[in-house]
């Protein structure tokens, strides 16, 4: 075994990926000038790359506003795409910074993974699609149905669970990559597609023709997906934690990525003022190991939630999905930052 | 008793007589190659039957049913699919592979930088082709450059450095990574699979264990779990925070997973070459490394060289199981691209997996001819 | 200076000497590659606890008892989601064995007929048999998966359009449904029989043996062995009162209900994994059968037998001690190859494992298992080969 290591030492050592990282990942990643995000190997809307390589997607923007808050500028990130089962053992072994990869909180993911989960960026649920021409209408029709799932997730977990309490008959057809399962259910090797609703609508509009398949009313399941690092760095943690925060802030604000500069410039109202970093003596970037401007630069970077919603996956992409749960806690959603002071 | 001047003896050889007609015409051939025995009929018949019924059926789908242009999935699908062709059509979709075609090469390396991964292929071809052919001079000059040199080159011109971008490899993609993966591998299973021979016949008894051991273990495990401890444990192993490049994981577990088989095809050579080439050198006065370099190995390898190149036949086609672990070689950038909406349509898999296949395939038997041509050429008489 | 000067030499020599000792160099290298190894084994531990110790991930083989929660597609044992990981990954290491075992077969079987196929001197059927080898030994076994999978078994029709065969078997995208059995009360007897008939079948072989030796009379053995063991399981079969009966598919709501299922991931794997691995033995089986000397069939011709009993008795016992060890070790390749099934998510040791793996976040345990499986299942080829050929070696003149 001591070639493996030699050669990989040596390898790493040409390839210049070799960094020192601990418990200090602020450090570390002002060192290496950029994040490294885990991401999806490519799921449309939150994080895929095109066929020149650019990533797109509302978990990239969120990758991006790290390093917008960090670096002011959002271009110093670097993506570590990854399938349902290497993405844990890529953020544990401190091969990327902080995972951005549609990943549900679970108290075991909380615990036992050695991972730390503080934000909600995206409130889901997991729900079914069928083909039209089966002519369902509910779940609990779907007894004796082919279901296809991606191993390795809570999906596949709840599935299980779902069909077993109401007492249904399924045939799990499981596949490791979400393009192989997208692949079968368009094969129709399958009758139903399980996974996030918002993994079904982007799935449904990879269709040949979207319109024969319809998204089934059940939500069986809390997919509250957010960003996750690894314990023990308590700094990094707040970091990520208060990018997202930032930016429902700033939507509540009415602060977008075209007014920014101008509001700050113009305003007068101290509780802006202070989330622009405009206020003097604040300290409310640099306890944080940041400049005080740091919210300010995350919405010149990305711009505010709402924004990042929308371009992605809402009204403004292809998928067309609703703000529901996801809207402002003031507009009847869930989202909700806590005092920015 | 003058025999001399008989004149009915012959003094020269008359030429051959053709061979009777009955068994040289076409129709003698084909009763001595088809039809010697009734047994024979039968079993021609029937292969006649099967290329009769399958043959006609792949020709046409392969060629005149095939669909040669177009820009989207519509000049593929049949009209019930949403598409231009006649219902009931099928053939093959020749317009995906050719829309695809410069992502199957080079992934989605930067569209402006391909003409780096095409000057490293030129310069990869200028120095393999006088390897290969044996009458090139300079043979140690051209191996120093094309193992040594070349890499550094190479890795300098793909990734970066010297004035030029940045291209990370998950960018890299297609062919071009079979061909880095696979030359990688062979570059360094050959050297280590030698000295992991060398060490298993060793009379040390650590460092042979120590050799049995690795080459076992990676032996009796398939290459995908090698890839999978590559991938997951590597990182674990390292000191905190060290981080390898997932490419280089890959590179590490085929190379391993191909020097433990070099290891013991070396080994099969190493043991059919005499006890008295080895005791004649050491009464030379020639030193282990001396006898080993200059008498055995020379001998060793040229007895093993199909072995050797059954060895990397198996390398190159192993190369493709990088897609399962999240890599797009060929295989896996053929098969995402199916997979794409755009090209979606029931006869796309297939094409893009018959032209997987037949570029594996070219790479691979050109592989065994030419492993069939060294060794008929540097065939010596010494065969017992 | 002058005791320098005359004591240097000596020191020199029992230096050098040293130095030359093959006896005390060897001993050199090898502490020296103790001490490399131990502590490259030592920096791994040391590098691993402090891994796994600083992302608090849980370590320890006590997850193999705890709820799965996942449920898998296709299992030879009863299995559900309520079952353990240690329960999901036997059933992935039993559908490992299966594929090999089915795949095994079928591969001997294609590669015998390909590899006399090749040696034939039918012009034509040589040839189409050497076409078959070249074209599947030069791509990759994971190409021929995808080949079957996605090239022609998704092509097949929709349940509701199923290819329908005789005796109600049904063929479509969702695999290969056919009626399954149910033995009722009784079906013992049939068992009884079959056991009964294989070993009188075994007796009356060695009798015919015994009695060939002594007078050269031939008896019908082979025969013999074929109506009794296909004779007494029926006589048992009708003596119950033929309790057999089927549970016949019919067309449900989604897929066809009832009736048992091979799913079209295993048949995509058993096929490619079969003719992929048909092709190296058809190379084996060629080379063992060239490696008899054209004297052995010659000499056995001239003692007047069959060109049939000729092979069977002098070319093929001769020609299976070439073929034997590189068989063997194909067999081996094929059981591995089946771990590609996680491409296209056939059930197997590797994809339960993986499963398992990403559920529980304990990557080294999962991957102990692994080697520990794999070697085991290696490590008793090998053990069965050197039996193997040890038992040869006596044969040998």
């Amino acid at each position: 075994m001591k070639k493996t290591i030699l050669s990989a030492a040596i390898g790493a050592a040409v390839l210049g990926a070799a960094s020192a990282a601990s418990a200090a990942t602020l450090a570390d990643v002002k060192a290496k000038g950029f994040v490294q995000c885990v991401v999806n190997t490519g799921l449309a809307g939150f994080a895929s790359p095109d066929a020149s390589g650019n990533w797109t997607g509302f978990d990239v923007d969120y990758c991006k506003a790290v390093a917008s808050a960090i670096f002011a500028d959002a271009t110093k990130v670097k993506y570590t795409p990854t399938t349902g089962q290497t993405r844990f053992p890529a953020l544990q072994s401190g091969e990327g910074d902080v995972l951005f990869r549609n990943t549900t909180w679970t108290i075991s993911r909380d615990t036992a993974l050695g991972l730390n989960f503080r934000t909600v960026n995206y409130y889901d649920g997991q729900g079914f699609m069928v083909p039209k021409s089966l002519n369902v209408k509910s779940a609990l029709e779907l007894s004796g149905a082919a279901v296809c799932v991606q191993s390795g997730t809570t999906t596949e977990l709840n599935l299980a669970d779902y069909f077993k309490a109401n007492n249904l008959q399924y045939n799990p057809v499981v596949f490791e990559k979400f393009e192989e399962v997208n692949a079968a259910y368009a094969a129709g090797r399958c009758d139903v597609y399980t996974t996030d609703q918002s993994g079904l609508y982007a799935v449904r509009l990879g269709q040949t023709n979207p319109d024969d398949h319809v998204v089934l009313p059940e939500i069986i399941s809390k997919e509250p997906l957010g960003p996750a690092v690894r314990q023990g760095d308590d700094q990094w943690f707040d970091i990520v934690s208060w990018t997202h925060y930032a930016m429902i802030q700033a939507e509540e604000f009415g602060i977008t990525q075209a007014n920014v500069d101008e509001i700050r410039k113009s305003t007068t109202n101290p509780d802006v003022k202070r989330f622009l970093g405009v206020e003097k003596d604040s300290k409310i970037g640099t306890d944080l190991g940041l400049t005080n401007d740091w919210a300010y630069n995350i919405i010149k970077g990305v711009g505010n939630y709402g924004e990042v919603f929308e371009r992605n996956i809402g009204k403004g992409s292809p998928l067309k999905i609703e703000r529901g749960l996801n809207a402002l806690w003031s507009k009847g959603g869930l989202q909700y930052a806590p005092p920015i002071r | 008793m003058e025999t001399r001047n008989l004149s009915y003896v012959r003094d020269s050889m008359l030429p051959p007589e053709p061979a009777p007609d009955n068994s040289r015409s076409s129709a003698a051939w084909i009763r001595a190659n088809l039809l010697a025995t009734p047994k024979d009929v039968v079993f021609t018949l029937l292969a006649i039957v099967l290329l009769a019924y399958a043959l006609p059926g792949i020709i046409n789908w392969l060629f005149i049913q095939a669909s040669w242009v177009g820009s989207d999935r519509s000049v593929c699908a049949t009209v019930v699919q949403g598409g231009l062709q006649p219902n009931g059509w099928s053939g093959a979709c020749w317009a995906f592979v050719e829309d695809r075609f410069a992502q199957f090469i080079f992934g989605r390396y930067p569209l402006d930088q391909r003409w780096r991964v095409l000057l490293t292929l030129g310069l990869f071809i200028a120095l393999l082709a006088p390897m290969l052919i044996p009458k090139a001079p300079k043979k140690g000059l051209n191996a120093l450059l094309l193992f040594v040199v070349f890499p550094v080159v190479a890795f300098f011109l793909l990734s970066g450095g010297f004035g030029l971008s940045h291209v990370e490899t998950p960018l890299w993609g297609g062919l071009m990574v079979t061909l880095i993966l696979s030359f990688v591998g062979i570059a360094v299973s050959l050297p280590l699979g030698i000295l992991l021979a060398l060490g298993r016949r060793s009379k040390m008894p650590v460092i042979k264990t120590i050799c049995v051991v690795f080459i076992e273990v990676i032996r009796g495990v398939p290459l995908i779990t090698v890839l999978f401890m590559a991938n997951v444990m590597l990182p674990l192993f390292l000191p905190t925070g060290w981080t390898i490049d997932n490419f280089l994981r890959a590179l590490v577990g085929v190379a391993l997973f191909a020097s433990a088989y070099m290891a013991e095809v070396i080994r099969g050579g190493l043991q059919a070459i005499p006890k008295g080439q080895t005791e004649g050198s050491e009464s030379l006065g020639l030193s282990y490394w001396q006898t080993t370099r200059l008498i055995i190995l020379p001998q060793a390898i040229k007895l093993v060289i199909p072995g050797i190149v059954n060895t990397f036949i198996g390398l190159f086609k192993d190369t493709s199981l990088v897609s399962i672990i999240g890599m797009f070689d060929l295989l896996g950038i053929v098969q995402l691209n199916f997979r794409d909406p755009s090209w979606i349509s029931p006869v796309v898999p297939l094409t893009g997996l018959i032209f997987a296949g037949f570029m594996f395939w070219v790479f691979c038997f050109g592989m065994s001819r030419y492993s069939a041509f060294m060794e008929r050429h540097l065939d010596t008489g010494h065969k017992r | 200076m002058t005791d320098h000067a005359i004591n240097a030499p000596t020191r020199g020599r029992t230096l050098r000497s040293l130095v030359y000792d093959p006896k005390v160099r060897s001993l050199f290298f090898q502490i020296v590659t103790v001490v490399i190894t131990a502590f490259f084994i030592i920096e791994i531990y040391h590098n691993v606890t402090t891994n796994l110790a600083q992302s608090n991930t849980a370590s320890g083989y006590a997850f193999l008892g705890s709820r799965a929660g996942f449920d898998i597609g296709q299992s030879l044992i009863a299995y559900s989601s309520d079952s353990t990981y240690g329960r999901a990954i036997i059933v992935g290491l039993l559908n490992t064995l299966l594929i090999a075992a089915c795949g095994i077969v079928t591969a001997t079987i294609i590669g015998f007929v390909v590899g006399l196929g090749r040696l034939s001197k039918n012009w034509l059927i040589a040839k189409l048999c050497t076409v078959y080898v070249e074209v599947f030994r030069n791509i990759p076994p994971l190409l021929v998966i995808f080949f079957w999978y996605s090239g022609v078994l998704s092509t097949l029709p929709q349940p509701r359009d199923a290819i329908q065969a005789p005796f109600n078997i049904f063929l479509s995208n969702r695999g290969l449904t056919f009626p399954k059995p149910i033995w009722g009360e009784g079906s013992g007897l049939m068992v009884i029989g079959f056991v009964a008939a294989v070993l009188l079948s075994i007796a009356v072989s060695q009798w015919a043996k015994r009695r060939q030796m002594a007078t050269g009379q031939q008896f019908p053995s082979g025969w013999t062995a074929l109506g009794l063991i296909i004779g007494l399981p029926l006589i048992g079969f009708l003596a119950a009162g033929s309790p057999l009966t089927f549970d016949i598919p019919v067309e449900g709501r989604f897929n066809l209900s009832g009736g048992a299922v091979i799913a079209p991931e295993f048949v995509a794997l058993y096929l490619a994994l079969s003719f992929y691995t048909a092709a190296f033995i058809a190379e084996i089986i060629r080379a063992g059968i060239g490696g008899v000397a054209k004297g052995q069939s010659e000499a056995s011709a001239a003692l007047g037998l069959q060109p049939s009993q000729a092979t069977r008795l002098v070319v093929v016992p001769q020609a299976m001690r070439i073929i034997i060890p590189p068989l063997t070790s194909q067999y081996l390749n094929l059981t591995k190859n089946s771990s590609l099934g996680i491409a296209i998510g056939f059930p197997d040791l590797v994809s339960t494992g993986g499963t398992t793996l990403n559920q529980t976040g304990q990557a080294v345990e999962v991957v102990a298992i692994w080697l520990v499986v794999y070697l085991t299942i290696s490590i008793t080829t090998s053990l069965f080969m050197n039996w193997f050929n040890a038992k040869m070696a006596l044969v040998e003149r």
